[in-house]
């Protein structure tokens, strides 16, 4: 398990913004459009991300959820280890 | 299947050696990822700002990286398995077959194929 060796501190990407399409420079907030692009909604890609994970058998690596297109993904947040539901 | 909290990957493996693989034999086997700052959860709608927690949200990508549904949930309600199980098996179904699902819809069970001769006449074909 080498990769248990890390650091104490390792910066993951987390969300990992769309480059817009357009060069066009945006004044002020963002278009609707470029932001709604960002945030998760059904019948729409999903934002891709990276994080780091804890992977049984495996040890600490990244994961980012791009590596599972092709498959069925099921994302499943949670609000912390150790509580009680 | 990937669990997210905002817990360190240290945490998310202690967890699983002194909690998680004494409920399920081997330990829970997918990646649990760790959500620092609530940056990924924010994005999916589900971080509690006032918390910092992630709360109960699951989502379901298919393999063309679009989001087939979405379920969130405040934390004091968990969730159920055999209800995402129906779901996913449904969308499997949608996708190979172009037919639809009508309500409750398990495998093996009544379809429907969506198009002008089924409108108004649903309740003949499909009786749950």
């Amino acid at each position: 398990m080498s990769e248990m060796r890390d650091n104490c501190v390792q910066p993951a990407r987390g969300p990992i913004v769309p480059v817009p399409e357009s060069a066009a420079p945006t004044v002020g907030a963002m278009p609707l459009q470029e932001a709604n692009k960002m945030l998760a909604h059904v019948g729409k890609e999903a934002p891709d991300f990276e994080a780091n994970a804890f992977v049984a058998g495996v040890g600490f690596k990244p994961v980012k959820l791009s590596d599972y297109k092709g498959q069925w993904i099921v994302l499943c947040f949670y609000p912390g280890d150790f509580t009680f539901v | 299947m990937l669990a997210v909290s905002t817990d360190s990957r240290f945490v998310h493996k202690i967890w699983q050696e002194q909690e998680l693989s004494k409920m399920v034999s081997g330990g829970v086997p997918f990646p649990m990822l760790s959500d620092a700052g609530g940056k990924i959860g924010a994005v999916y709608g589900v971080y509690d700002e006032a918390a910092g927690v992630d709360i109960r949200g699951r989502f379901i990508i298919d393999p063309d990286f679009v989001i087939r549904a979405m379920e969130v949930l405040t934390p004091e309600v968990g969730r159920n398995p055999d209800e995402l199980i129906r779901q996913i098996k449904a969308f499997q179904h949608v996708r190979a077959t172009g037919e639809v699902t009508p309500s409750g819809w398990q495998p093996g069970q009544t379809t429907l194929k969506p198009g002008p001769a089924l409108v108004g006449r649903v309740w003949e074909v499909w009786k749950p």
